[in-house]
C-alpha cells in the first residue's frame, strides 16, 4: 500500500508549487488586457504618454511574467513526476487540454510577448498593437484550457472507465470543453486576474499621486485601472456566485463544507453568515444566520433542498458498499476478462467504482474491509469544514472589498475628484497584495474542497501519487521551496525597485526619476 | 477515422517531430546559453549574445512544454513512467531551466557586474544541463530502464539516479550536448559579427566534430555491446493498449534489426553525418545560415536514429522486459489520438507561420551600437 506520508508530501509539494505559480498568473491574465487598453489609447490618440504607460506597466508585467514562466514549467511535468498513477489513469482525457493549451495558447502568448518587448522599433504601430492583443488572447486562452482540465477533475464528464486498459477514456470532448464547472471556473478566474491587475495599477498609481510625482502618467493609469477594475470586480462576484450554483455532486459536497451545513435544512435553507464549526460534534457551536439566502443562491429556487454533510455521508456509505463490489469484480476481470459473472457485477456497480477505491487506503482487498474501515472511508468523503468555511469567507470578504474600492475609485474618477481623496489613494496602496491573498484562498477552497479525490468520485488522491520514496519528496520539496522563495525575493526586490522608480526607469528623460538623476 | 495502428504510428512520428522542433528551436537558445560565459568576454558581448535570442527564447521553450503535454495526451504511460522513474533527472532539468526566464529578464535590469555575471552562469546552467540530461536519458532508454508494472498498471522504478550516469549514457549525453552547442554556435554566427563570430565559428567546428565522433562511437557500441530488445509474442497493432500482454527478450544487435528490415531507414543515421558535415563545411566557409540548416538536419538524423533503433519500443524495461513500453501499448485511446492529431494539424502550421514572422521581423546582426542605443530596454 502507498504510504500516507508519501501521499501527504506529494500533496504538499503540489500545493506549494501550484500556489507559488498562481502568485504570478493573475497579474499576467489581467495586465495583458490593461496593456491592450493603454496601447489602444496610444493608437487612437497618438499621445506619447500612452506609449510610455504601455512600456512602463509592461516592464513590471515582464518582471512578474518571468516567474510565471519559471513556475509554470513545473506544472506541466509534475503530474508525471509526482502523480504518475493519476497521469496513467486519466491521461487519455486530462492530457488533451494540456497539449492543446500548448499548441493553441502558450505558443501564441510566448512568441508574441517577445515581440511586445522588443518589437517597438521593428513593427508598425498597428502590428505592435496586434502583437499585444494576441499576447492577451494567448494568456487568457491558456487559462481556459487549464481550467477545462481542472474543471474536469472537479466534475468528470464525458469519460468512462475501461478495465482492459485500466484507466478512464475520453467519450466526448465536447462535454469536457463545455463542462459547466469548467466554464464557471474560467470566467471567475480570469475576472479575478483582471481585478488583480487593476488593483496593482491602481495602487501603484495612487502611490505616485500621494507622492505628487509623474502626475499626468499616474492619473491616466488610475482612471484606466478604475474603469477596467470596476467591470471586472462585478463579474468576479456575479460569476463566483454562478460557480456556487451548480447541480453537480462534487460541488454539493464542497458547498456543504464551505457553508458549514451539517444537516439538510427545509428549503429554502438559511445562510450561515458567520459560525463556529465544530468538527468533532459535527455541528456549529453558534451561527448568525440569514434565512432563505443559501437556498436561493444554491438552487435558484425556493423549494429545492441543499444536502447537508450528514446526508451526503449517508448517501456515500451506500456508494462505498456498492463500490466494493465494483472493485472486486474489476479485479476478477483483470485476471480473466471473459468472466461473465464478474462482468455482470461490474456493470451493475461501475458507477461507484471510485467510491470502492477509497477503501484501498485501509486494505488491499476491499471485500475484506471492516465496518470500521467503511466508516473511516465514509467520513473521509467530506473535507474538514473549518478550513473551508473560513477560507471561503475571507475570500468573499476580500472580493467585496475590491468591489467597494473599485466602485469608489470609478465614482471619483467620473467626478474628477480622485486626486484629492487621499484616503482612497492610501486604501488603494495598502490593498495591492490583497487580490493575491484572495486568489490563493480561492484555489485552496477549490482543491482542498475536492478531497479525498483527485478526480471527484473516480480516483482517490491516495491512489494517484507516484511510487517514490518519502526521502525523495523531502529532498524535492526542500529544493522547490528554496528555489521559489529565493526567486520570489529577487522578483519582489526588482518589482519594488522599478515601481518606486516609476516611468523614469524607461530612460526617456520625461519623468520624475530621470530628473532626479540629473 | 484512421485505424488505430496508423494513428499509433503517426503519433510516434509526431512526438519525434515535437522533440526535433524542441531541439532546433529551444536547442539553439540553449546552445547560446552554453557558449555565453566562454564566447562572450565582456558585458556588452554577453548582452549581444543574449539579445540574439531575447525575443524568441520564450516561444522556443514552448516546444519543450508542448512536447511534454503531447506525450501526456498521446503516451500517458510513458509520461507517467518516464518522468516519475527519472525523478531526480527530471527535477535537475526543471531546476536548471528555472534560471532561464529570470536570467534573461533580470540580468540586465541591474548594473552591478557581480549580479550580471551570476545570471550569466545561471543561463549557462539553463542551457547546458537540460540537453546533457536528455542525452543521458536517451542513453538509458537504449539500454533499458529498471521498472515494472503491477496488475493495476502502477509503475515502480527500482534503479537510482546515479545508475543513470553509466558510461554509455554519458556518451549519449556528450552527443546531445555537443550537438546543441554547435547548433547554438551556428545560430550565433547568423546574428553576430567580429570577435563573437570568430569564437563561435571555432566552437561550431569543434563541437560539430565532437558530435559526429561521439555519435559514431555510440553506433559502434550499440552494434557490439548493447543488448537491444525484441518482442517475441504476436503483436496486434490494433489491440487495446496493455503493456503486460506481450513477451520480450533482450539480445545484442536487436537495435539494428530495423535497418536490415527496412534498408531505407539507413538514410536516418546517414542524415546525421551528412547534415553534420554540411554544417562544418558551411561554418568553415562562413555560410552561417547553411550551417544552421546543416546542424538541424544532423539533429533530425541523430534523434531519428534513436527513434528508429528503438522502434517499436519507447521505454524498454531491463528488469521486467514485458513491462516495456512500446508504440503499440503505451498510447491513449483511438479517439484521443485522433482528436489530438486534428489539433496538431490545425495549430502546428499556424505556429510555424507566426514564429517565422517573429524571426523575420527581428532578423539582422545584433551589434554593440544596438545595445548602447537600447541600454534600458534590451536584455
Amino acid at each position: 500500500m502507498i504510504s500516507t506520508e508519501l501521499v501527504d508530501l506529494s500533496r504538499l509539494q503540489f500545493a506549494v508549487t501550484a500556489l507559488y505559480h498562481f502568485l504570478f498568473v493573475p497579474l499576467t491574465l489581467g495586465m495583458t488586457f490593461l496593456l491592450v487598453i493603454m496601447e489602444g489609447a496610444y493608437l487612437v490618440t497618438k499621445q506619447q504618454v500612452y506609449k510610455d504607460m504601455t512600456r512602463f506597466w509592461g516592464k513590471l508585467f515582464g518582471i512578474n511574467f518571468a516567474l510565471g514562466v519559471t513556475t509554470g514549467l513545473t506544472m506541466e511535468f509534475q503530474f508525471g513526476t509526482n502523480w504518475a498513477y493519476y497521469s496513467h489513469y486519466v491521461g487519455d482525457i486530462f492530457g488533451a487540454p494540456l497539449a492543446i493549451e500548448g499548441l493553441m495558447a502558450f505558443f501564441l502568448e510566448s512568441t508574441f510577448i517577445g515581440l511586445f518587448f522588443f518589437g517597438w522599433d521593428r513593427l508598425t504601430k498597428g502590428q505592435h498593437f496586434l502583437v499585444t492583443v494576441l499576447t492577451a488572447v494567448g494568456s487568457n486562452l491558456s487559462a481556459l484550457w487549464i481550467l477545462i482540465a481542472n474543471g474536469w477533475m472537479q466534475d468528470p464528464v464525458g469519460a468512462h472507465f475501461s478495465y482492459t486498459t485500466m484507466r478512464m477514456e475520453l467519450a466526448s470532448f465536447w462535454d469536457v470543453i463545455f463542462n459547466p464547472t469548467a466554464q464557471a471556473k474560467f470566467v471567475h478566474t480570469v475576472s479575478a486576474g483582471y481585478v488583480t491587475a487593476s488593483i496593482f495599477v491602481l495602487g501603484i498609481s495612487s502611490w505616485y499621486l500621494l507622492k505628487g510625482r509623474d502626475i499626468e502618467f499616474a492619473r491616466r493609469s488610475f482612471r484606466i485601472a478604475a474603469a477596467f477594475g470596476f467591470a471586472s470586480a462585478l463579474s468576479v462576484i456575479v460569476l463566483g456566485d454562478e460557480s456556487g450554483y451548480t447541480v453537480s455532486e462534487a460541488q454539493q459536497t464542497k458547498l456543504a463544507a464551505m457553508e458549514a451545513m451539517w444537516h439538510t435544512e427545509k428549503a429554502p435553507a438559511s445562510f450561515n453568515l458567520i459560525a463556529m464549526p465544530n468538527e468533532k460534534e459535527q455541528r456549529n457551536d453558534w451561527a448568525i444566520k440569514i434565512p432563505y439566502v443559501m437556498g436561493i443562491i444554491g438552487t435558484r429556487s425556493f423549494n429545492k433542498e441543499i444536502p447537508g454533510i450528514a446526508e451526503i455521508k449517508e448517501k456515500n456509505r451506500g456508494r462505498i458498499e456498492s463500490g466494493m463490489l465494483a472493485v472486486s469484480a474489476m479485479e476478477e476481470l483483470r485476471k480473466d476478462k471473459n468472466d461473465a459473472a464478474a462482468k455482470a457485477q461490474f456493470e451493475a456497480h461501475k458507477a461507484d467504482l471510485g467510491f470502492g477505491l477509497l477503501l484501498k487506503q485501509y486494505t488491499e482487498d476491499v471485500t475484506k474491509a471492516t465496518p470500521d474501515m467503511v466508516q473511516k472511508a465514509v467520513d473521509s468523503t467530506v473535507p474538514r469544514v473549518a478550513p473551508m468555511f473560513w477560507s471561503f469567507r475571507l475570500m468573499v470578504a476580500l472580493g467585496f472589498g475590491f468591489a467597494l474600492l473599485l466602485t469608489l475609485s470609478l465614482y471619483h474618477t467620473v467626478k474628477g475628484t480622485f486626486m484629492k481623496q487621499r484616503w482612497l489613494l492610501r486604501w488603494a496602496v495598502y490593498f495591492i497584495p490583497m487580490p493575491w491573498l484572495a486568489a490563493e484562498l480561492g484555489w485552496f477552497v477549490a482543491e482542498y474542497g475536492r478531497q479525498p479525490w483527485t478526480v471527484y468520485g473516480m480516483l482517490p488522491t491516495h491512489l494517484s501519487a507516484s511510487s517514490l520514496s518519502p526521502g525523495s519528496l523531502y529532498g524535492s520539496l526542500t529544493g522547490f521551496i528554496t528555489f521559489y522563495t529565493g526567486l520570489l525575493v529577487i522578483e519582489l526586490y526588482l518589482m519594488f525597485k522599478f515601481a518606486r522608480k516609476g516611468p523614469g526607469s524607461l530612460g526617456t528623460g520625461r519623468y520624475f526619476a530621470d530628473k532626479a538623476a540629473h | 477515422m484512421l485505424d488505430y495502428e496508423t494513428l499509433k504510428i503517426i503519433w510516434w512520428v509526431l512526438v519525434g517531430a515535437l522533440l526535433l522542433g524542441f531541439a532546433i528551436m529551444d536547442g539553439h537558445d540553449m546552445g547560446v546559453g552554453t557558449l555565453l560565459p566562454f564566447a562572450g568576454k565582456t558585458d556588452v558581448e554577453r548582452r549581444i549574445m543574449i539579445n540574439t535570442v531575447g525575443p524568441h527564447w520564450d516561444g522556443n521553450q514552448v516546444w519543450f512544454i508542448t512536447a511534454g503535454g503531447a506525450i501526456f495526451a498521446a503516451w500517458p504511460l510513458v509520461y507517467a513512467t518516464a518522468f516519475s522513474g527519472f525523478y531526480w533527472a527530471m527535477l535537475a532539468v526543471l531546476w536548471s531551466l528555472f534560471f532561464r526566464p529570470v536570467g534573461f529578464d533580470y540580468r540586465s535590469k541591474i548594473e552591478n557586474p557581480k549580479w550580471r555575471r551570476t545570471w550569466d552562469w545561471g543561463l549557462f546552467v539553463g542551457g547546458f544541463v537540460p540537453p546533457l540530461i536528455f542525452g543521458v536519458a536517451f542513453g538509458n532508454l537504449l539500454q533499458g530502464v529498471p521498472f515494472h508494472f503491477d496488475n493495476d498498471l502502477r509503475s515502480f522504478y527500482t534503479g537510482s539516479f546515479w545508475e543513470l550516469l553509466n558510461p554509455f549514457a554519458l556518451l549519449a549525453g556528450v552527443v546531445s550536448s555537443a550537438m546543441i552547442t554547435s547548433h547554438g554556435a551556428n545560430y550565433l554566427m547568423i546574428r553576430t559579427e567580429g570577435d563573437i563570430f570568430r569564437r563561435v565559428r571555432t566552437a561550431s567546428l569543434v563541437f560539430g566534430a565532437i558530435t559526429l565522433a561521439a555519435f559514431a562511437a555510440a553506433g559502434v557500441w550499440i552494434a557490439s555491446g548493447i543488448k537491444g530488445f525484441a518482442i517475441t509474442s504476436v503483436v496486434d497493432p490494433n489491440a487495446l493498449p496493455n503493456p503486460m500482454d506481450k513477451t520480450v527478450v533482450q539480445e545484442t544487435g536487436a537495435w539494428l534489426k530495423n535497418y536490415t528490415l527496412y534498408p531505407a531507414t539507413m538514410l536516418v543515421p546517414g542524415a546525421a553525418f551528412a547534415g553534420g558535415l554540411l554544417a562544418m563545411l558551411a561554418a568553415f566557409l562562413k555560410k552561417p545560415l547553411t550551417a544552421f540548416v546543416g546542424s538541424s538536419i544532423s539533429m533530425l538524423g541523430i534523434i531519428g536514429t534513436a527513434g528508429v533503433s528503438l522502434f517499436p519500443f519507447v521505454m524498454p524495461s531491463s528488469t521486467d522486459p514485458r513491462s516495456s513500453l512500446t508504440v503499440w501499448d503505451s498510447v491513449s485511446s483511438q479517439f484521443t489520438l485522433g482528436l489530438m492529431l486534428v489539433a496538431t494539424i490545425i495549430f502546428l502550421p499556424i505556429i510555424i507561420v507566426y514564429t517565422s514572422w517573429a524571426y523575420k521581423k527581428m532578423s539582422g546582426k545584433i551589434t554593440e551600437a544596438f545595445i548602447t542605443a537600447n541600454d534600458k530596454s534590451a536584455y
